[in-house]
């Protein structure tokens, strides 16, 4: 069954974008992430304009993490306070990410940012993330304890910058300053890749500030959904590229997937999580790769150009 | 009405009273004038029926009757960029604006245009997909560099449907009633259409017909189009509500604890 879409003015499949955005909504459920960064460049292969993919996958991140949210919540596993640093670093991150992205789509290098960008740190976090896991997997096998206990008392230097706060619910006490710069990174990232940025705070927060993995979950999942719930209403408001219809295909299926997805998620233990999690982020990053290394078999790309309305 | 065309239209009714050849007149219907988009909108075909009209003054050709049917898109300009190598990485380095192109077009003649028309004429009356891609007024002649980034966004276009070029898309029924079906794909841009039928003999250009129609949304896809851009902050409030609705009802339905 087709069903044309009102905004991204195309016909498109209702199953094949149940199917799609109930796939990445398993993903998001399973671990944690906003799941943009997989659906983003999905409709865009799909022909909807990127644009509508960016502003739409926002409204739909929101809708999809609200279920997490509130899950986390009642399991009280998320930090209001630490969550609230962080959404006000990712609004000062995306009004400068919004300034970048015009001023590279103005040079017509948007593409290249893009791809560059996605290639970059898609491989390194995962290629990180990989490195870390299999080594944690080694120990084990070994019969050590999977990581290294903290011992009381000793910290990264960054944790020790002056502003230092406490923030319970995460059994963290450290500067806000390094907090608030990672929260303008993503904020930045997020709105120059139409990502929620989850993929890059969840490992950042779990490594760099050593938060335990179920707090870390549930905070990035309230930061995501309230940097896209004002995303969605910024794009709205300034380029009318968020689709009504296709919002709530997304939704129906990615709130679906995301249940099964944490469902899995509790049968899952954390060594495997993180290997697959590391997969998954290194495999996208290589698909674009790819992209970018491979003479393309089309030169030629055709845009409209804006001004000439 | 001024005082001289109105003489020179009384000379030019009396040249014909003398018996000077006619020339063929064209008339041409469309089956529809407006392509409404539903929200089951898949494409649509639209059909130009024409007849070559011509009576006992006519001249008598010696050669068939060719008819060409150009239907052009809403006109846009359209930015087209070439990936080069630079380094290991391949990325956009020189681009080519086409102002006023047009962001559908089909070309459809009852046999190959070149058989029709000498290269010379398709270019002079803009005929074929290169020559009536830009608007009237644009620059005959193209460079090399231009003219190859010209085969791209032509390559490119008519892999989405829009560009097309059907060489046997026009149909004679009878010696002068002619018929050609227009595909409008999905992706096809709203706003109107032009379409020029123009009739050949010869490799001469005899008479010529223009008609239009339009996309246009209709119902609930209108409505919520109007509303994105009337209403955006609604629009962008009622979205957000139904994101977070849905998402909080499916936290309900599937809650187990």
């Amino acid at each position: 069954m087709q069903i044309y879409l009102p905004i991204a003015e195309l016909p498109i499949s209702v199953m094949m974008v149940l199917g799609l955005s109930g796939a990445v909504g398993f993903v998001s459920g399973l671990f944690g992430v906003g799941g943009g960064f997989l659906l983003t460049p999905l409709l865009i292969f799909l022909d909807i304009p990127p644009a509508v993919a960016v502003a739409t996958v926002a409204a739909q991140v929101a809708g999809s993490s609200t279920t997490g949210v509130l899950t986390y919540w009642r399991r009280r596993a998320l930090d209001f306070k630490l969550g609230g640093i962080l959404v006000a670093g990712g609004i000062a991150g995306t009004l400068l990410g919004v300034l970048f992205f015009n001023s590279m789509r103005r040079l017509g290098q948007l593409e290249l940012v893009i791809t560059l960008s996605y290639v970059t740190l898609f491989t390194i976090i995962g290629g990180l993330m990989l490195y870390d896991a299999l080594r944690a997997m080694l120990r084990v096998r070994a019969g050590k304890p999977a990581r290294l206990k903290r011992r009381a008392g000793t910290h990264p230097w960054w944790m020790g910058l002056p502003l230092r706060m406490r923030f319970p619910d995460s059994q963290l006490y450290c500067s806000v300053i390094p907090i608030a710069l990672l929260a303008i990174v993503i904020g930045f990232i997020g709105a120059v890749l139409g990502v929620g940025g989850g993929f890059i705070l969840v490992p950042a927060l779990i490594y760099f500030f050593r938060i335990p993995t179920a707090v870390v979950v549930g905070t990035s999942l309230f930061q995501i959904l309230m940097t896209m719930t004002g995303a969605t209403l910024l794009h709205a408001m300034t380029n009318q590229s968020v689709d009504i219809i296709l919002a709530i295909l997304l939704l129906l299926g990615g709130v679906i997937g995301a249940q099964f997805g944490g469902r899995a998620a509790r049968n899952l233990n954390v060594e495997s999580f993180r290997l697959l999690l590391a997969l998954l982020i290194l495999s996208v990053g290589l698909r674009f790769a790819i992209e970018l290394f491979i003479p393309p078999s089309e030169p030629f790309s055709v845009v409209i150009s804006e001004g000439s309305r | 009405m001024s005082v001289l065309a109105r003489i020179a239209a009384v000379l030019m009714l009396l040249a014909g009273g003398v018996g000077a050849a006619r020339a063929e007149t064209l008339i041409a219907a469309m089956s529809s004038h407006q392509i409404l988009i539903t929200s089951n909108y898949t494409g649509s075909q639209l059909t130009v029926f024409g007849v070559v009209e011509r009576d006992g003054r006519t001249v008598a050709r010696g050669d068939p009757y060719d008819i060409v049917v150009t239907a052009r898109g809403p006109q846009r300009m359209l930015l087209v960029r070439e990936k080069e190598r630079l380094g290991p990485i391949w990325i956009n380095r020189t681009q080519r604006r086409f102002p006023d192109s047009s962001l559908f077009l089909t070309v459809a003649s009852n046999r190959p245009l070149s058989e029709i028309i000498s290269p010379e004429t398709a270019r002079r009356e803009r005929v074929g997909l290169e020559n009536a891609q830009r608007s009237r007024d644009a620059a005959l002649d193209l460079d090399v560099t231009t003219a190859r980034f010209q085969d791209g966004l032509i390559r490119i276009l008519a892999e989405k449907g829009l560009y097309r070029a059907r060489e046997r898309g026009v149909t004679f029924l009878s010696s002068t009633v002619f018929s050609a079906p227009i595909d409008v794909p999905a992706t096809a841009p709203t706003g109107s259409y032009e379409i020029e039928i123009v009739l050949y003999a010869g490799g001469v250009p005899l008479a010529r017909q223009t008609t239009n129609f339009e996309v246009v949304k209709s119902g609930m896809e209108q409505s919520l189009a109007a509303a994105a851009h009337d209403l955006p902050l609604v629009y962008g409030l009622v979205t957000v509500l139904i994101a977070l609705l849905l998402g909080w009802l499916s936290s309900v339905v599937f809650r187990r604890d």
